[in-house]
């Protein structure tokens, strides 16, 4: 993705001359042929992250059209009150691009892990929200990033994922991409990950249950007709992100839900959970560790689909049965028959 | 040639063509003066009338925003988002009162406007919000913010080919923040000769002594050190603040930033609010007020 990003950048550059890029010291030589054509317009500004965001409002406020780069903690963590103050509260048109979202960066540990950015920008007033899942989509967020009038916060995995478009789709930030139709649940991946819902996808056919992956690239904002069929035509929809289950995608889905009449869908969110993920190794030892590999999330999915099947057979055998309606009000129902589904069992990842 | 034709619509009395202090000195002197009692009356009422404190912050540097916006600056109220017009950044937003009594002194809206100073749907809030009032250029109030931006601004100007000077007034107590820091290293990196910063060196931060917060001194080794040209003058001396604003060149080329380093006295200019860090949160009451405008000389 960060290659992807580098040449779409300097072609972003070459045709408008608004465009400045401030890194914070990292992406060895990745921006070197930018840096050769484009002279000043190309700043280290230096391990210094709250200063560069400044910098890049200052920019934006005076025409210009920064892009912000560095690893995702600390284009977002370390700088989140010059974000908020600077980028948002003034509007400004800025870029801020993380790269290593998520795991990416595994085995550096939890100080360049990046699992609370999109819980952290996300509630921040004016701030657009986007995670490409391939190197495409990628090139056509930032062209439709740029393309805003206020700032975007753009995060990205690192290099080598899978792509999964076969050229650079049609990007519109807030209207997820479908990848994959499908009739019984649906899954909204967001970021880098996508690859590892279209596998969980196939599992999942392999098994009998159709399901429609989704590239849900833009977290905020929700693209809310989308959500509404889905929750409407789905048994499930399930969220898929390498981020926190607190505050990320599956949140934002959760608040968007119970904020409605109720819909037939049920939601599943999988994410990483509420704790540091100090083991190292790779990103994708990371993601088995932490439930967010395909067997796991096909497992899942599946098994919801499987108790929700129980359940509506249930009901059925209920409103069959004349005893039950003479039952007293809120007598508690005998067990296994009927009483809610307890805690999602894989929800308790460690 | 851009530049040129600019200057002539950015009239300033200084900044852009007459140079500073351009007719009898000591009747602009006498001006100068005269602006900045002025402007305090204006800001203790201010105070009093709203119940909004920082009152000894924004007396601090009534006697720098009169320097920039009646010598130096190159600026035309009537046409405040000129692209070219020099930038003025207030990050030690809590004496916005200040700012705004000077941007009405000059024109820039009228000055019945100061009356709603910090009410609810004031075009004038206790700090500066964006774009609020023709003149403000950033909203601030959470320190360590203006000079960053500034930084951007001044380099926006040398990739645009524009002529304008950014100028950033912080608080001593605000140099406690890592970002100005930050800041501060990377302008010389980028010679960046078209910033300024202005520190009102009033010696007192919220609670305490500045020095006994943070050793901020030597304040004038300290940016030396980190690379700017660094001049210590007396921050009630209009005249010569606004000698030590005029070395940034307009349409100068690449060189060190400025940093002005303004040695203030808090609360000053009212005889019993001088030094005594109580009124950076105290309101004055009916009879202080009227005290104070006496001392002023606008009873």
């Amino acid at each position: 993705m960060r290659n992807a990003f580098a040449e779409a950048l300097l072609a972003a550059a070459r045709r408008d001359p608004r465009v400045v890029l401030l890194m914070g010291d990292i992406g060895n030589r990745l921006f070197d042929p930018f840096a050769a054509e484009c002279g000043e317009r190309f700043l280290n500004c230096g391990i210094a992250e709250a200063n560069m965001i400044g910098v890049a409002a200052g920019l934006a406020l005076s025409g210009l059209r920064p892009v912000v780069y560095t690893i995702a903690p600390f284009a977002t963590t370390r700088c989140l009150e010059q974000i908020r103050v600077d980028l948002c509260y003034h509007q400004a048109p800025a870029v801020v691009v993380g790269v290593g979202g998520g795991f990416a960066y595994a085995s550096l540990g939890p100080t360049h892990h990046a699992c609370e950015d999109l819980a952290q920008l996300r509630t921040l007033p004016g701030m657009t929200v986007v995670c490409p899942g391939d190197a495409h989509e990628v090139r056509a967020a930032l062209c439709a990033a740029l393309a805003r009038p206020g700032p975007v916060y753009l995060r990205l995995g690192k290099k080598g994922e899978p792509r999964v478009h076969e050229r650079e789709p049609e990007l519109v930030i807030g209207r997820a991409l479908v990848l994959r139709a499908g009739r019984d649940v649906g899954l909204l991946a967001t970021g880098a990950i996508l690859p590892v819902a279209l596998e969980a996808g196939q599992r999942l056919a392999a098994a009998g249950i159709s399901a429609e992956v989704v590239s849900f690239h833009t977290v905020k904002p929700l693209d809310e007709a989308y959500l509404s069929r889905a929750f409407s035509r789905f048994r499930a929809v399930v969220s898929i992100e390498e981020h926190s289950l607190l505050g990320g995608l599956g949140s934002a889905l959760a608040e968007w839900l119970v904020d409605r009449d109720p819909l037939p869908a049920r939601l599943l969110r999988i994410g990483s959970a509420d704790a540091f993920h100090g083991e190292g190794g790779s990103q994708a030892q990371a993601r088995a560790r932490l439930g967010l590999d395909a067997a796991s999330i096909a497992a899942r999915t599946r098994a919801l689909c499987e108790r929700l099947e129980e359940r509506e057979g249930e009901h059925a055998d209920r409103s069959r049965d004349p005893r039950r309606d003479r039952q007293a009000p809120g007598a508690r129902p005998a067990r296994g028959s009927g009483a809610p589904a307890g805690p999602d069992p894989g929800g308790d990842h460690p | 040639m851009r530049c040129q034709r600019t200057s002539a619509r950015l009239a300033s009395r200084a900044g852009a063509g007459a140079g500073p202090m351009a007719g009898d000195p000591e009747r602009r002197r006498e001006e100068l003066e005269q602006r900045a009692r002025r402007l305090r009356a204006t800001l203790v009422e201010m105070s009093h009338r709203s119940g909004a404190p920082h009152l000894a912050s924004g007396l601090s540097c009534v006697e720098i925003l009169v320097a920039a916006y009646f010598e130096v600056l190159a600026l035309d109220p009537r046409h405040p988002s000129d692209p070219e017009r020099d930038r003025f950044l207030l990050s030690k937003g809590h004496a916005a009162a200040a700012l705004y009594a000077a941007l009405a002194l000059r024109g820039f809206f009228p000055g019945s406007w100061l009356e709603r100073y910090a009410q609810a749907g004031s075009p004038l809030p206790e700090q500066p919000a964006p774009g609020c009032v023709p003149g403000v250029e950033l909203a601030t109030g959470s320190l360590g913010h203006g000079l960053p931006v500034g930084l951007g601004m001044a380099l926006a100007a040398r990739l645009q080919g524009r002529p304008q000077r950014v100028f950033v007034l912080l608080g001593d107590g605000e140099c406690n923040e890592g970002s100005v820091w930050e800041a501060a290293l990377l302008a010389p990196a980028r010679r960046l000769g078209n910033l300024a910063a202005i520190i009102d060196a009033n010696r007192w931060q919220a609670t305490a002594r500045s020095e006994e917060v943070m050793a901020l001194a030597p304040l004038r080794a300290k940016w030396e050190a980190f690379g700017w040209e660094a001049l210590e003058v007396d921050g009630h001396d209009p005249v010569a603040l606004a000698r030590a604003l005029a070395r940034v060149p307009r349409s100068g080329g690449p060189g060190r930033p400025l940093a002005v380093i303004a040695h203030t006295v808090k609360g000053r200019g009212v005889s019993f609010m001088e030094d005594d860090n109580n009124w950076h949160y105290r309101i004055p009451t009916a009879p202080e007020l009227a005290a104070a405008r006496a001392e002023l000389g606008f009873p």
